[in-house]
């Protein structure tokens, strides 16, 4: 009962609210084909009667024993070289790859910004609009309702029917505005949005900047990734720095991207 | 907010996150999880829970399904009626060869309509089966994007199968009605006898895509395993025939297989002059227990390693 008290007078005081617990990951990938081999029928029958591993998968430990808590209302910045492991950590605190070693406890179920994979190319717009609302969890109605939004947003029918058409007959811009109404059409308890999201033309980008703001608002937590550092500065008020899956500094937006900026000039 | 049901340990060991004013320094992460509520990342569901998140996820099954069913020949100039012509060229390959080349038509009444019965209704197990396999391995872009419950891929991929199917079968009944046959009741055992199919093969592509998802030389593989199994279930032959000289566990093991159940089912249903006589003892219950077994077995198996589908 007392601690009840003391928690909720915390609370008062502005105590913070972990939404994301991050503790000792380890993340480690395999990747087959890596070298050459024979991949006919034969010798997978023999490999499976011998028993023995296949020769070419290689193990690549993407993410080294990362510990961090992330707090409700807090927007962190991932930063790091490419190949750091930022990408893959997301996907782990998603709960959508499996750690090798340690846990990650989190807030209802965080999602990634992104439906990409769930879309067909050979499908028209109108249909991957319904195909991405399911694959993201969302139901017939919601969807139904959302729809002329989400096709107003992508601006794609401001030149003339193209919804439905197949979207592989797209110009690239126009599927990635697509995409991205898409995926920005659900709010998220914890909100993951992986770089390179900015796409399309000024018009655009404006647009989507303003819907990731209004998403941010919607979140509890918010985690960017992002190699620009001006929208690092802009966004976030935490920043974590990978290296090779190593987390070398976590702390206050400036101090850290002053020293990662430092690093890099090297 | 969860209730606090700990006491804070103070002066234990203080965490690495900033220092705050709070009764949390000092909780391990693991106390400060609980302490408010947070749930471990990816941890599997249990079994019931997990049939209640898959029945959430209906629509995006049939609508997954759906939509790689009509993407399939989109650049296709003939688009969709390769959906018909695929299977009529099956069964004409078969004829060619079992009926003309090698002459396994001599004791079988309506071969025709006994020869495209079994390879319509056997592709589908083989299909299921084969794509199954890839349901994981070949969706993990899918699988590490979103949320959802493993299971939709590879009951996604039978539905597939199943309509594929469903096309072949209209192929079929026309096919049938061709060659004299005349609808009669017993037309309706075809249904419960594709459902009984489809669940036991849903069971198998489940199987299959958690062994598919770790052992990626298994693709390789399959064909030839299930191009065995398919000169073993009386596809072009009649079982009845061949049998009749046999051992009799050779017989007894021939007669369970699944793939022979499902296959003698559909062409009592369809073809007059397979009699009930040619069928294996007890097969309706060969039938339901085939389907029991690989749906539940297969659905419980997969859903064993659904965290682990994302690593690849």
């Amino acid at each position: 009962m007392a601690d009840d008290k003391s928690a909720k007078s915390a609370q008062q005081e502005g105590e913070r609210v972990p939404t994301v617990i991050v503790d000792d990951l380890h993340i480690v990938y395999r990747v087959h084909g890596a070298g050459s081999g024979k991949g006919n029928a034969t010798a997978a029958l023999s490999r499976l009667v011998k028993r023995q591993g296949s020769p070419n998968v290689r193990e690549v430990h993407a993410v080294r024993g990362v510990s961090f808590i992330a707090y409700r209302g807090e927007a962190i910045g991932l930063i790091g070289s490419n190949g750091s492991g930022k990408s893959t950590m997301l996907r782990a605190i998603a709960g959508l790859l499996p750690p090798e070693k340690g846990k990650v406890y989190t807030e209802g179920q965080p999602s990634l910004l992104g439906v990409n994979a769930a879309l067909m190319n050979d499908l028209t717009g109108e249909r991957n609009v319904i195909l991405g609302g399911l694959a993201m969890g969302m139901s017939p109605e919601q969807i139904r309702e959302r729809y002329q939004e989400i096709v107003d947003f992508s601006g794609i029918n401001d030149k003339g029917d193209f919804i439905s058409l197949p979207m592989r007959t797209y110009s690239s811009g126009m599927a990635a505005r697509l995409r991205f109404s898409i995926a920005a059409a659900k709010s998220h308890d914890v909100l993951m949005i992986d770089e390179a999201l900015a796409t399309g033309d000024r018009q655009f980008q404006k647009r989507s900047e303003e819907r990731i703001r209004e998403l941010r608002k919607e979140a509890g937590t918010v985690f960017l990734v992002s190699h620009n550092n001006k929208s690092i500065r802009d966004t976030c008020d935490r920043v974590l720095w990978l290296e090779k899956g190593v987390l070398v500094m976590d702390g206050p937006t400036d101090e850290v991207i002053k020293a990662y900026e430092a690093e890099s000039k090297k | 907010m969860s209730t606090v049901s700990e006491t804070a340990h103070d002066g234990a060991v203080a965490l690495s996150a900033p220092p705050v004013k709070s009764p949390d320094r000092g909780l391990s992460p693991a106390e400060l999880a609980e302490k408010y509520g947070l749930a471990v990342s990816g941890a599997r569901p249990g079994l019931i829970a997990y049939v209640g998140q898959l029945w959430q996820r209906r629509h995006f099954i049939t609508a997954y399904s759906t939509a790689k069913v009509s993407a399939q020949f989109t650049k296709a100039r003939l688009g969709q009626l390769w959906q018909v012509m695929t299977p009529l060229l099956n069964a004409a390959v078969y004829y060619l060869i079992f009926g003309l080349l090698l002459n396994t038509s001599k004791n079988v009444p309506n071969f025709i309509p006994f020869l495209v019965t079994g390879v319509f209704i056997f592709t589908f197990t083989q299909s299921s089966v084969l794509s199954g396999v890839r349901a994981i391995s070949g969706n993990l872009g899918l699988v590490r994007a979103l949320h959802f419950p493993r299971a939709s891929l590879p009951i996604a991929v039978t539905l597939m199968q199943l309509q594929q199917l469903l096309i072949s079968m209209g192929v079929l009944l026309a096919i049938v009605l061709g060659f004299g046959q005349v609808p009669t009741w017993s037309w309706l055992l075809a249904v419960p006898a594709l459902l009984l199919q489809s669940i036991f093969n849903a069971g198998l592509a489940m199987v299959f895509a958690r062994l598919g998802s770790n052992m990626t030389d298994l693709a390789q593989l399959m064909p030839f395993i299930l191009r065995t199994w398919m000169y073993m279930s009386g596809v072009m032959y009649s079982m009845s025939d061949k049998l009749s000289g046999a051992p009799d566990f050779v017989r007894v093991l021939l007669q369970l297989n699944p793939a022979a159940v499902y296959i003698d089912l559909m062409r009592f249903a369809l073809i007059d002059t397979f009699t009930a006589s040619q069928l294996p003892p007890h097969v309706w219950a060969l039938a339901v227990g085939w389907a029991l077994l690989a749906g539940v077995g297969g659905f419980v198996y997969f859903w064993k390693a659904e965290e682990q589908y994302g690593r690849g």
